[in-house]
């Protein structure tokens, strides 16, 4: 009995159905390379046993149809995204064998940017760049890969370096990165030279098989419908014109990444724990049962870096522990002006429509160009909180409650310049009623994270009373200014 | 055939589209176009009774899915 | 219940994370930035996989990669971004894979600013990308309503295999407000048209190409009934004192917020206005502003852009009531006070 010494792969369909009921012959042009290379890469499916595993992605061009044969997981991507496409997969199954299959068009034009970040990245996945120095589906334009002076419909006079540049080496082009442990060109342009390709195809999907990261074959491969000629001639045409400007070889095998691939891998975390880390169920400070006298337009303005948005994020915070509604936004668009960072927070009983702050019934300034890009839209009977260590002038209005605060100098003798504002939010807490100190008292910590910026603010808050204390005894007693 | 103790290549004709990539691969000379045309309007090819070594260069080259399937020829006393 | 103050932007990241995501992939880029950033933080210690794509181009592509493989993914973006993403949006739809993509509008055209406007909203609703296609598309206004859209968001992408949109602007990507988490976190159940690597499902195939006519002529079919079908099971809007509205806003996003206030300011003025936001914008609730067109004097489309939801309204109504725009472009936003005395201005001139 003769036994079967080579035979067609069992990753590849026994008939196309795809393509069409009962067919059993491809797509491919006689003489193609794709049928060559798919051969090749079936044969290695087969043998490494991941036929099951394999998820193969085809490009745009004349592989576009590489599922109708493959018997394998298959997704058909845009032109070029293949490897954006495989990194995804990759990163969903860590046992899938994931497979990029490219032309040159696909992967070295459109697609440049795709193969090169997921190359860096050491994506463990395989790709298989098929090089044929022309464009195929779309019927023989140039491709990034065609050589100097190569005549295609779209340079029909031959491939001009000057006019558009010189072939692209993409074996180079990844093997100039760190990440990649297998970069190696082959040639379909003999039986020899075949078997040579099926060596490196085996090699490059075992790699991922052993979870070593990244492997990529460029083949150059025949176009001979394209190239204008038999078959038997494109080979030897590949031989002897695109070999010499892509040499064969080699040009990366290493034993091992440079980093290991279970770092992509994710720990199993628990429901439990997931809602833990969200703080779903947290309880929250509940201190308060603040009547309003009315509800809280109230801007902050300032430089940046004088705690502008953090202290809007503070009194949005007891007021939430007070149990009141709440909106913090920042400055922003049409909002900014003067050169002053801002933020609008508003605090209510009610639902809260416009989050936006155009004119404040409380409005704490910072400096000075806060206070003239915002003291005219304060609204009559509105209170104005001057930091007034860097805004030396009063208030002009005088339909306003105006309060001049040397909150920076106060600050700086307590020890920090940046509670500067928390002694006017203390000042604003007890003028208003918006928020008790008992609540700025108890937010502050859980706001702060550094313990000795919890110290220095809990002293301002103290200052602040005292201020208060001194300076608007009024206040305390009677609810309207 | 006259294939009976010599290893062969078994090309299926209505899958060959006749691009002779066998034909330059096979080391000895065993496959030839023939002059036929199968239903795809190919001339295709066909083995040639000579010294196949079942080296698989042929099916190796081929483009075509199992176009081409290689034979070894029985062990001796096997 | 604990309430966390958060950015729009964060809230969408904790609602879907709380919704079964297992994938984030984004680059980027403002105001949608802090959504990558919270997924930075959160994605990777839930167990979940962030990744910094190095495009819009590609980290779309990662969703189609990821969705296909039967992941809950999600990523965040705005304008520019999105324009960059039309042809993976393209694909999505054509091989009917479920992701969810978040926009937090920006001003345009081309670099534009910062600022917000709600100016992507054909690019969105009308299907982006080439081809007659679209996804669902969810308009929050508030932070909850960004966690809780995210939060379901993916039920939605499933049931439909399709894109879910959460079409967010600037303000509600970057407003802080208190906001409740759902408290149960949702499964990513198992899916048979997806690639899991396995014996199971090898022989799925997912794919946008149809060569013969009629495939994809029937894909086409398929795809429009499937858009159809949503406007009877999912259309959702709220409604303000429309019973006895004699002037109808109709706004979304940032814009509806505005209009809140208004109306409530108008009501305090003796005018009857009343407000429909449309919480879905894709499906359109064009069958309750069409009884609402007999009912009101005038309907006012507030929205920052050239007029792009209006057309959706004028469409919905057909010509049975007037229908004015009140729009701002470049980042402006008007002041609540800016919408009364408008209304109020136009009222007097009959």
């Amino acid at each position: 009995m003769h036994t079967i010494k080579h035979q067609k792969a069992r990753s590849l369909y026994p008939t196309f159905d795809r393509k069409a009921p009962g067919a059993d012959v491809s797509h491919y042009c006689p003489g193609c390379g794709h049928g060559t290379v798919h051969n090749l890469i079936a044969e290695a499916i087969d043998d490494l046993g991941i036929q099951d595993r394999t998820i193969f992605c085809s490009p745009v061009g004349c592989s576009v149809f590489a599922y109708y044969y493959f018997d394998v997981g298959n997704i058909q991507c845009a032109h070029g995204r293949a490897p954006a496409v495989a990194s995804a997969i990759r990163r969903t199954h860590e046992e899938a064998i994931v497979i990029s299959y490219q032309g040159d068009g696909d992967l070295a034009g459109i697609g440049m940017s795709q193969i090169v970040h997921a190359a860096n990245r050491g994506e463990n996945i395989t790709v298989f760049f098929i090089n044929n120095a022309i464009y195929g589906m779309t019927g023989g334009q140039m491709a990034p890969t065609t050589i100097l002076g190569q005549n295609t419909v779209t340079t029909p006079a031959g491939r001009l370096a000057a006019n558009e540049g010189f072939p692209v080496g993409v074996a180079e082009i990844i093997n100039s990165l760190q990440a990649p442990v297998f970069v190696e060109r082959v040639s379909l342009a003999g039986p020899v030279k075949v078997m040579k390709a099926r060596m490196a195809i085996r090699k490059a999907l075992r790699n991922q098989v052993e979870k070593k990261g990244f492997s990529l074959v460029e083949i150059l491969s025949p176009c001979p419908v394209n190239w204008k000629m038999t078959a038997v001639e494109s080979r030897r045409w590949l031989e002897n014109n695109l070999e010499p400007v892509f040499p064969v070889g080699n040009l990366r095998d290493l034993p091992k990444g440079p980093f290991d691939q279970v770092d992509k891998k994710k720990a199993r975390i628990s429901d439990r724990k997931i809602l833990e880390i969200l703080g779903v169920g947290e309880e929250e400070v509940h201190t308060g049962t603040v009547r309003l006298k009315e509800e809280q337009n109230f801007k902050i303005a300032g430089f940046g870096g004088q705690g502008v948005l953090s202290t809007g994020i503070l009194l949005a915070n007891c007021a939430i522990a007070e149990g009141l509604k709440t909106t913090w936004l920042p400055s922003y668009g049409a909002e900014m002006r003067g050169g002053t960072a801002n933020a609008s927070i508003n605090i209510s009983h009610e639902t809260i429509g416009s989050p936006i702050v155009s004119f404040p019934n409380a409005l704490m300034v910072m400096n000075l160009p806060s206070l003239d890009a915002f003291e005219d839209t304060v609204r009559p009977g509105g209170a104005i909180y001057v930091n007034s260590s860097l805004a030396p002038r009063k208030v002009r209005r005088e339909d306003v409650t105006a309060y001049h605060i040397p909150a920076s100098d106060i600050a700086n003798d307590l020890g920090g310049i940046q509670c500067a504002s928390v002694i006017l939010l203390t000042v604003y807490a007890l003028v208003s009623g918006a928020i008790t100190i008992e609540t700025l008292q108890k937010v502050i910590p859980l706001a702060i994270k550094r313990k000795n910026l919890v110290d220095l603010n809990m002293r301002a808050i103290e200052v602040g009373i005292a201020w208060h204390r001194e300076n608007c005894p009024k206040e305390e007693k009677t609810t309207e200014v | 055939m006259g294939t009976e103790e010599s290893n062969y290549s078994q090309i299926n004709p209505k899958r060959c589209k006749g691009c002779a990539a066998c034909v330059v691969a096979c080391p000895h000379g065993c496959i030839e176009i023939g002059s036929e045309i199968n239903q795809m309007g190919y001339q295709f090819a066909r083995f040639a009774v000579r010294k196949c070594i079942a080296c698989g260069m042929c099916f190796y080259s081929c483009p075509e899915f199992g176009a081409i399937t290689v034979f070894k020829k029985p062990r001796k006393g096997a | 219940m604990g309430q966390h103050l958060m950015k729009g932007n964060e809230a969408v990241i904790y609602g879907a994370l709380l919704g079964g995501a297992t994938h984030y992939f984004g680059y980027p880029i403002t105001p949608a930035s802090e959504i990558a950033h919270a997924a930075a933080d959160l994605f990777p210690r839930c167990g979940k996989h962030f990744l910094q794509a190095e495009c819009e181009v590609s980290s779309i592509s990662m969703l189609y990669g990821a969705a296909a493989a039967g992941a809950r993914v999600i990523t965040g973006s705005s304008g520019p971004g999105l324009s960059l993403m039309a042809e993976g949006l393209s694909y999505l739809s054509g091989s009917e894979l479920p992701s969810v993509v978040v926009d937090v509008q920006r001003a345009g055209p081309g670099l534009g600013y910062i600022w917000p406007e709600q100016s992507d909203y054909n690019f969105i609703v009308h299907g982006a990308g080439h081809g007659s296609h679209s996804g669902v598309v969810l308009a929050p206004n508030s932070a909850q309503e960004m966690c809780d859209f995210a939060y379901k968001a993916f039920e939605l992408a499933e049931r439909y295999r399709c894109t879910v949109f959460i079409l967010s602007d600037a303000y509600i990507g970057q407003i802080m407000e208190p906001v409740e988490l759902p408290r149960q976190i949702q499964t990513n159940p198992h899916k048979d048209w997806a690639l899991y690597g396995d014996e199971g499902s090898r022989h799925n195939l997912l794919s946008s190409i149809y060569l013969k006519l009629e495939e994809l002529e029937g894909h086409n079919l398929h795809l429009q009934a499937k858009y159809k079908r949503m406007e009877t099971e999912i259309v959702d809007f709220e409604e303000v004192l429309t019973d006895d509205a004699e002037y109808l806003f109709v706004a979304y996003g940032i814009s509806s917020r505005i209009c809140h206030s208004a109306v409530g300011e108008l009501r305090k003025k003796g005018v009857k206005a009343g407000m429909l936001r449309p919480k879905t914008l894709f499906p359109f609730p064009s069958v309750r502003l069409r009884q609402l067109a007999g009912q009101v004097k005038k309907m006012i489309v507030a929205e920052l852009s050239n007029g792009q939801m209006v057309r959706d309204v004028l469409l919905a109504v057909q010509g049975v009531v007037p229908v004015d725009l009140y729009n701002w472009m470049g980042g402006r936003i008007p002041s609540t006070e800016e919408i009364v005395l408008r209304l109020q201005k136009d009222l007097a001139a009959g």
